[in-house]
């Protein structure tokens, strides 16, 4: 019977790891506590990604408090037209437009990082590569035939596959990009606060869940200690 | 089973401590399922303060718009209507608008912040019906006052101030509401000066 | 006071006997041990979905429009909208845990066995509802693992000879999955479904209160009473196992609610990555799999290379466990008592299930097909074996008394 519960046990890991693809990721280290970062991937993503992808499940507003953003503020840089604070942060430009001039609808980005994972984002935005064979000139290591041009390149400059042999002879391919204004580090710093900012947008209520996860667990934990006094006074007339 | 003694008061206690946490555990899960009840932040986004141009509006026009998915009138009221108020109190149920039903700001006869606009919910306080803006022909439902409001549904009336009068169905005047000048053409309804932005 | 409201209503209705007959006075066998939280830890779970069920129907969109915005408005817009809709996500896979870890109580010792077998029948229809509820409350986010999911599922009943073509059309009401589908697994899995659950569990009590409880040691308490009538093993439902139920309900609201605020994917189990993608009728996700509840069956299904004889086999391995009462000739019940033979029986099960249940989780290959196909015969094997050797099975002595 014991036994049989440690295979049981033992096997539970097992699954776990049934996940995950065979790209290599890099990981992405975000800091959801961060505000500063995720205002500047807010900032980063409304002033290069927005024009294309919305994030059409969230709202301004909400956005603003979460990453402490004042009103006012969040309605001066990121608000055009008649938009208002209250509303959804839909697309600017039309789906039709967009599937002439792309081939394809570009997707909604709010849920991005439930679908593909933070550190997907991360290798991503550092994956492009020169490649003269595609439409844009470039291509990308974690998404193959990529449709979409490198956005961040002015920021980034132009990355080249480089194959760089290592001290015990292996080679490695790394992507080696100049001519940007940002220094490799900075473009990482970029990114991650991209990342974060398309993290938080997919599940905005994780910090708050998290709080509010320990009080409930602290109730519990005394809710079964009383319980399991409850109990043994009670099963003293049986025992 | 054992007939070992009991310890009734320890028993007694225990009992009580995991229902009295037990209960606090079972109150705190309500909470989640009242509270989903609250207007999301959908409704509240479309129930944000409206901005209205009341600078075409001409004397003696009422115009309607929607704030919270109610109607709100907007009425310019003429120099004959502002005068007229004040001659009927002694038919009215709160004259002085002293039910609260308007900000502290348009506690006056008017019920407004400038007299010469009149704002206001305009639903009847008895059923919620919308009542009807009689702009010449209310004498028909009270003597010698010339313009207000009448209910079709059940017979309501009111003052160009929308305040109740005597002998209706409806208990209190209409509701006014929290709303600001921007500027003499521009106002905003659902936000006042008090409000925090 | 209260004295007298009580005897006016049972002049009435029934209300104490029945209080009596069902929890003050039922006679509940004093060994239990942590296997028997299961049921009513199921019981809560039951309560749970209901209740956060129909919470989410006031927020949710049932059209192929807007249902996918609708979660995420309720995940976002609703004031505690998420908390309600990760307790019935996190809900779902807690009801499967513990109604498959209830069901392996009953096989450990022999709950099924006479008198109870209606006792079983009833628990079994109730696990085929609950896959039904599953299935059909899986669309209803209306994602990508959502969408072909029930694309494929629905599928299988084009397996079945010359109506199957015309029978899956009928069932999505549409030539792929679509709106219509989505309507029609809504009304089922918010009222037709959970109704028809409500009146088995109640059944299911019903039976268990009519023939009582087994217990680990597999004897009947009811053999042995004292002198005013009373099983001389048994205690009262009440007090003695509320309280000990509602110690079982704490530790489990611990990993419960564990889960649902600081894992509500459960690693990409219990919510799935791709469902977090909105249904794309024109673009498959690279890998499909069901979620960890229906992979052992899944496992089954794809093992076998034949389309018809795969869905048949799928079947065969929930009827099978409809029949185990007759399947197990043994009269001792508990396996504490019973042979080494079954032992190794009850254990290769277990583990063939779970083998089943990663392999269906995870990309074919060639490899984990055969294995695949080795664990399904193992599965089957359990019940053709079960029947051969308990006709003659060497047991121990069964005691007078329960053990603890």
């Amino acid at each position: 019977m014991k036994k049989l519960l440690i295979a049981l046990v033992t096997l539970i890991p097992t699954l776990a790891m049934a996940s995950g693809g065979n790209i290599h990721l890099e990981s992405a280290n975000i800091d959801l506590h961060d505000q500063a970062s995720l205002q500047r991937g807010l900032d980063l993503f409304q002033n290069n990604c927005s024009g294309c992808h919305s994030t059409q499940y969230q709202r301004y507003e909400r956005v603003a408090t979460d990453l402490g953003i004042p009103l006012d503020e969040m309605s001066q840089k990121y608000l055009y037209g008649d938009t208002k604070i209250g509303e959804l942060m839909e697309n600017a430009i039309p789906e039709d437009d967009a599937a002439k001039w792309f081939g394809a609808v570009p997707p909604d980005l709010t849920l991005v990082a439930r679908v593909r994972g933070e550190d997907w984002i991360y290798s991503y935005l550092k994956g492009y590569y020169k490649d003269e064979t595609r439409p844009f000139g470039v291509n990308n290591t974690v998404f193959p035939s990529v449709g979409m041009p490198h956005v961040l390149q002015d920021l980034q400059g132009v990355p080249v596959k480089q194959i760089v042999k290592q001290e015990d002879g292996t080679e490695v391919t790394t992507l080696v990009a100049t001519g940007g204004s940002l220094s490799a580090a900075e473009y990482d710093q970029v990114v991650r606060d991209i990342t974060g900012f398309l993290v938080y947008s997919g599940d905005p209520v994780k910090l708050e869940r998290e709080s509010l996860g320990w009080w409930v667990l602290g109730f519990l934990f005394i809710f079964f200690i009383l319980s399991y006094l409850l109990k043994k006074e009670y099963w003293k007339d049986v025992h | 089973m054992s007939n070992a003694p009991v310890n009734t008061g320890r028993r007694r206690f225990l009992t009580a401590a995991t229902a009295v946490v037990g209960g606090a555990g079972a109150v705190a899960v309500a909470v989640p399922f009242i509270k989903s009840w609250n207007p999301s932040a959908k409704a509240k986004a479309a129930g944000a303060p409206v901005q209205v141009n009341i600078s075409k509006v001409e004397p003696g026009q009422l115009i309607r718009v929607e704030w919270r998915g109610k109607p709100v009138w907007v009425v310019r009221r003429t120099e004959a209507v502002l005068t007229e108020l004040p001659t009927h109190n002694d038919q009215l149920r709160d004259p002085d608008s002293l039910e609260p039903q308007q900000p502290i700001y348009a506690q006056n006869v008017g019920r407004s912040i400038n007299p010469e606009y009149f704002i206001a919910v305009g639903l009847c306080t008895h059923l919620g019906c919308s009542p009807t803006y009689q702009p010449d022909s209310f004498g028909e439902q009270v003597k010698g006052v010339t313009s207000g409001f009448f209910c079709p549904c059940h017979g309501s009336k009111f003052d160009m101030s929308g305040r109740v009068f005597q002998g209706v169905p409806a208990p209190l005047n209409l509701v006014i509401p929290p709303h600001q000048y921007l500027d003499d053409g521009t106002v905003i309804i659902g936000e006042d000066e008090g409000a925090t932005s | 006071m209260i004295k007298n409201l009580v005897d006016w209503i049972d002049e009435r209705i029934p209300m104490t006997a029945t209080y009596n007959r069902h929890v003050g006075q039922y006679a509940t066998p004093t060994n239990f041990n942590f296997w028997y939280f299961f049921g009513s830890l199921a019981l809560l779970v039951l309560v749970n979905q209901l209740i956060t069920g129909i919470w989410l129907t006031m927020n949710y969109v049932p059209t192929s429009e807007g249902a996918f915005a609708s979660i995420e408005y309720i995940m976002r817009d609703v004031e505690y909208g998420w908390l309600l809709r990760y307790m019935h996500s996190t809900g779902a896979s807690a009801f499967f845990l513990v109604v498959y870890l209830h069901m392996f109580r009953g096989l450990l010792y022999g709950s099924y066995q006479k008198p109870r077998e209606l006792l079983w029948l009833f628990g079994m229809l109730i696990f085929l509802v609950l896959m039904a509820e599953a299935f059909m409350g899986y669309l209803l986010p209306w994602g990508q693992m959502s969408y072909w999911g029930a694309q494929v599922i629905i599928s299988l009943f084009g397996a079945i000879p010359v109506i199957g073509d015309d029978l899956t059309l009928w069932i999505r009401g549409d030539f792929v999955v679509s709106g219509a589908t989505l309507n029609r697994f809504f009304a089922l899995h918010v009222i037709a479904l959970p109704l028809v659950l409500v009146v088995l569990v109640f059944l299911h009590l019903i039976a268990l209160h009519e023939v009582g409880s087994n217990n680990p040691d597999g004897i009947e308490i009811k053999k042995n009473k004292d002198e005013n009538g009373w099983p001389k093993d048994g205690i009262p439902f009440h007090p003695y196992y509320t309280v000990k139920d509602i110690m079982g309900t704490a530790v489990f609201l611990i990993g419960f609610c564990y889960i649902l605020f600081f894992m509500p994917e459960g690693g990409g189990y219990f919510l799935e990555g791709p469902n977090f993608e909105a249904a794309n009728p024109m673009k498959t996700p690279e890998h499909i799999a069901p979620v960890w509840y229906f992979t052992p069956f899944y496992a089954i299904l794809r093992a076998i290379p034949d389309k018809l004889i795969g869905v048949i086999c799928m079947g065969l391995a929930i009827v099978v466990l409809f029949i185990l009462p007759w399947l197990d000739r043994c009269k001792v019940k508990s396996i504490r008592y019973r042979s080494m033979t079954h032992k190794i029986n009850i254990s290769q099960f277990a583990i063939s299930f779970i083998i089943l249940g990663y392999l269906g989780a995870v990309p074919a290959t060639p490899e984990l097909t055969i294995a695949a196909r080795i664990f399904t015969v193992t599965y089957f094997g359990f019940f053709l074996w079960l029947w051969i050797y308990s006709k003659n099975e060497k047991t121990k002595p069964v005691p007078e008394r329960v053990t603890h």
